[in-house]
């Protein structure tokens, strides 16, 4: 019988979650009681105490829990509980705000650098500083000099999300073939157009591929930043759960923000198949 | 004697009798005459201004006739200016203004989610901010620096914090210097030292050199807590053990993994870590010292000031909230309130354990203790003063301290002695008081010789 890979891949991948989900649901079963209590302590204590239950869940906890928070995705009990529908939409309005603002700044910019090495040169030792510096430690002073947390948090992912597209777009921009620069001066096409009509279609591909390593930057940010300021937001929900000791829900939000950042990325994916040309 | 009608009016009729105020022939003259001052009486300010004067008025004069006669002789006006000079009118016009009109309706008030600040997040489901007029949101926040600088941003108007922190934000310690109070106190006792359950023979603390504990924050009671029953059986807390800040959840999974021996953390944590089985209560903070301060309810001297009346009902519906929580049979009512994930997020049983004193000590024994946590707000200025010399004595703060003086200014007693008579309670007559911290006797007037008396502390 001759399947196709796409099958065969499909079956090997249920078979290695089936395996995955198996194991830990065999790691984290509970070892029966554990200490001899009286009833009435026995009822002061929870379930890790009394039924020597993991303090891990094992799957069926959290496939129970998560279809409990699907069921109701969007309730508002207040302003620190909220559904996980509702703090996803927060972090994922923060991250598109801090990401569009990032394109808006790195793709002209980088556009700049591109075409003029004199400009390239002279930022390229600032570029180099600030590139490498972790976003949570722009964190405390955004707080201390913006005075509001959300704009800080938007900050954070603004400013780590515009380095990755600066430098690509630039390196994109200056790695346009020198024939078609020069046939198009041949032609005697002006500066502007040319940047329009040669060099932005040639460079298109890599400037998306920097846009789709920020967007994935820009969500890893977005939780760490939440979790540190708090207020709403999937990183906020996650201190909540933390600060509850409910590893159940931490391992939900875990799985929600990959799934996330997975659809963020195809999207980014499928635009760079768009502008992509054979050659 | 009315408060409302008008004192500086010489030609004003005195009666010798007949009504409430001894100054109309009848009742019913006494209330027409109220009457009629208070429509003639515009603005509320107006009102306030009014009252203020004639208090003032009333005092220095206390007999009408003489009052009288000192009016006739220079004049309303004069008397008004001349009893200004000596006596901030303004100012006491100001301060009388609280329970005014709002500034301002709808605050937000940050908490960090620990039994601590039961009142604070309670008034908010239990009605108390609606019934001084206030629409208070209770933001939960993650960390007490975040608090900080929430509040210092006005992102927050007020907060929940560690009685320490007003004092070190006043004095700059590990911050800019800006000027910070504490009106109210919100717990006292309610910490706990808990160890992990490896260690359950090991309850003598000499034998716990080279242990690692966590406390929440740097300026906390819970630091200055554990340093003290630390150095009381000799060991240093600086050389012979390790004591690291770390967040309150992160302790528990921390003694579960191993990590740390035990904590002198905030409940719910305490008791979380009896509950999944961690670690067990070695003693409770009240047997370290009876009725000390924890959490406190603070606000940025600006928000006082350009808020007058605002921050006096949040003040109040806090004291009156505090009030309520004191009540051993209100307890189960609070548990159940606080415990949903808007506001703590923990298991009910857990906070129930906590707040009625009846609990699992971890050990296999159920330990009644019914004042395991409680409220009281009042902002003993002796507290700071204790809170300070301990500053001090781990190298926090250095040189010469004003203690009773930046005492006064942080931690605004005659606000809450001013608010809880209104809210129908009995605040004590005096600012200071002396207390004794296992067994050792602390007088507040004396901080630096309090001080001197302790071998063991950090070399300055």
């Amino acid at each position: 019988m001759n399947f196709s890979l796409r099958f065969r891949a499909a079956v090997v991948s249920i078979v290695l979650l089936a395996a995955f989900l198996g194991i830990w649901h065999l790691a984290t079963r509970g070892t029966g009681a554990v200490a001899n209590m009286t009833p009435e302590y026995a009822k002061l204590m929870g379930l890790t105490a009394t039924a020597g239950k993991s303090a891990m869940p094992g799957p069926l906890d959290v496939g129970a829990k998560l279809w409990e928070h699907l069921r109701q995705p969007f309730y508002d009990n207040g302003p620190n509980d909220k559904g996980l529908g509702i703090q996803l939409g927060y972090s994922i309005a923060r991250v598109g705000l801090g990401y569009f603002l990032a394109v808006i700044v790195a793709i002209p910019l980088g556009f700049l650098i591109g075409m003029s090495p004199l400009i390239s040169k002279a930022l390229d030792p600032f570029i180099q500083v600030l590139k490498p510096i972790s976003p949570l430690a722009w964190m405390p002073l955004a707080l201390y000099t913006i005075k509001d947390s959300s704009i800080s948090a938007i900050f954070v992912i603004f400013i780590c999300s515009v380095w990755p597209m600066l430098l690509n777009t630039a390196f994109g921009v200056a790695a346009v073939r020198k024939e078609w620069i020069n046939v198009a001066r041949t032609l005697e096409v002006g500066t502007v157009r040319r940047a329009f009509t040669v060099i932005l279609p040639a460079a298109a591909p890599t400037i998306l591929t920097g846009m789709r390593i920020s967007i994935g930057i820009a969500w890893l940010v977005i939780v760490a930043a939440e979790m540190l300021v708090g207020g709403t937001g999937i990183g906020y929900f996650v201190w909540n759960e933390w600060n509850n000791l409910s590893i159940t829900n931490v391992i939900i939000a875990i799985l929600l923000i990959g799934v996330v950042g997975m659809l963020l990325d195809q999207i980014l994916a499928r635009f760079t198949r768009m502008v992509t040309f054979p050659e | 004697m009315s408060t409302f009608d008008n004192p500086f009016d010489p030609n004003r009729r005195l009666h010798a009798g007949g009504c409430s105020c001894g100054r109309h022939l009848s009742e019913a003259e006494h209330q027409a005459a109220q009457l009629q001052t208070q429509s003639a009486i515009e603005s509320e300010q107006k009102r306030y201004e009014g009252v203020v004067a004639s208090a003032v008025m009333r005092a220095m004069f206390p007999r009408d006739v003489a009052r009288r006669a000192f009016l006739k002789s220079v004049g309303a006006a004069t008397a008004v200016a001349a009893v200004s000079q000596f006596f901030p009118l303004k100012t006491a016009t100001e301060v009388f203004a609280a329970g005014g009109p709002l500034e301002k309706k709808d605050l937000k008030v940050g908490f960090i989610p620990i039994t601590c600040a039961t009142p604070i997040i309670m008034a908010a489901p239990m009605g108390f901010y609606s019934k001084n007029g206030l629409n208070v949101e209770v933001i939960k926040t993650a960390g007490w620096a975040v608090i900080r600088d929430k509040t210092i941003n006005k992102e927050y108007d007020a907060a929940h914090m560690l009685s320490p922190m007003p004092l070190a934000i006043t004095m700059g310690a590990g911050s800019n210097p800006i000027p910070y109070t504490m009106p109210a106190v919100e717990n006292i006792n309610g910490q706990a030292i808990t160890l992990s359950v490896k260690h359950k023979d090991k309850r003598n603390p000499k034998d716990w050199k080279g242990f690692k504990f966590a406390v929440p924050f740097d300026y906390s009671m819970h630091n200055y807590l554990l340093r003290y029953y630390l150095a009381e059986h000799g060991i240093d807390p600086d050389t012979d053990v390790q004591i690291r800040a770390v967040p309150p959840p992160e302790m528990v999974a921390n003694l579960r993994a191993d990590n740390i021996d035990g904590f002198l953390g905030p409940d719910p944590m305490n008791q979380r870590a009896v509950f999944d089985g961690a670690g067990f209560i070695h003693i409770l903070t009240k047997d370290i010292w009876e009725g000390h301060p924890c959490c406190a309810f603070a606000a940025s001297k600006e928000f006082i000031t350009a808020m007058p009346n605002t921050y006096g009902a949040l003040l109040k519906s806090i004291i009156e909230a505090t009030a309520f929580a004191h009540k051993a049979e209100n307890r189960k009512q609070i548990a159940a309130a606080i415990a949903p994930a808007n506001y703590l997020n923990q298991p009910q049983i857990v906070l129930e354990q906590i707040l009625t004193g009846t609990f699992a000590d971890g050990l296999g024994n159920i330990v009644t203790q019914p004042n395991r946590v409680d409220f009281d707000p009042f902002p003993w200025q002796s507290f700071a003063v204790w809170i300070m010399t301990q500053m001090k004595r781990w190298g926090q703060i250095k040189g010469d301290i004003d203690y009773a003086g930046i005492a006064s200014q942080v931690y605004l007693a005659t606000d809450a002695t001013r608010l809880m008579k209104e809210a129908g309670l009995t605040p004590p007559t005096t600012t200071t008081k002396s207390f004794s911290v296992m067994g050792k006797t602390f007088d507040p007037a004396r901080p630096e010789e309090y001080l001197a008396s302790f071998k063991i502390r950090k070399a300055s």
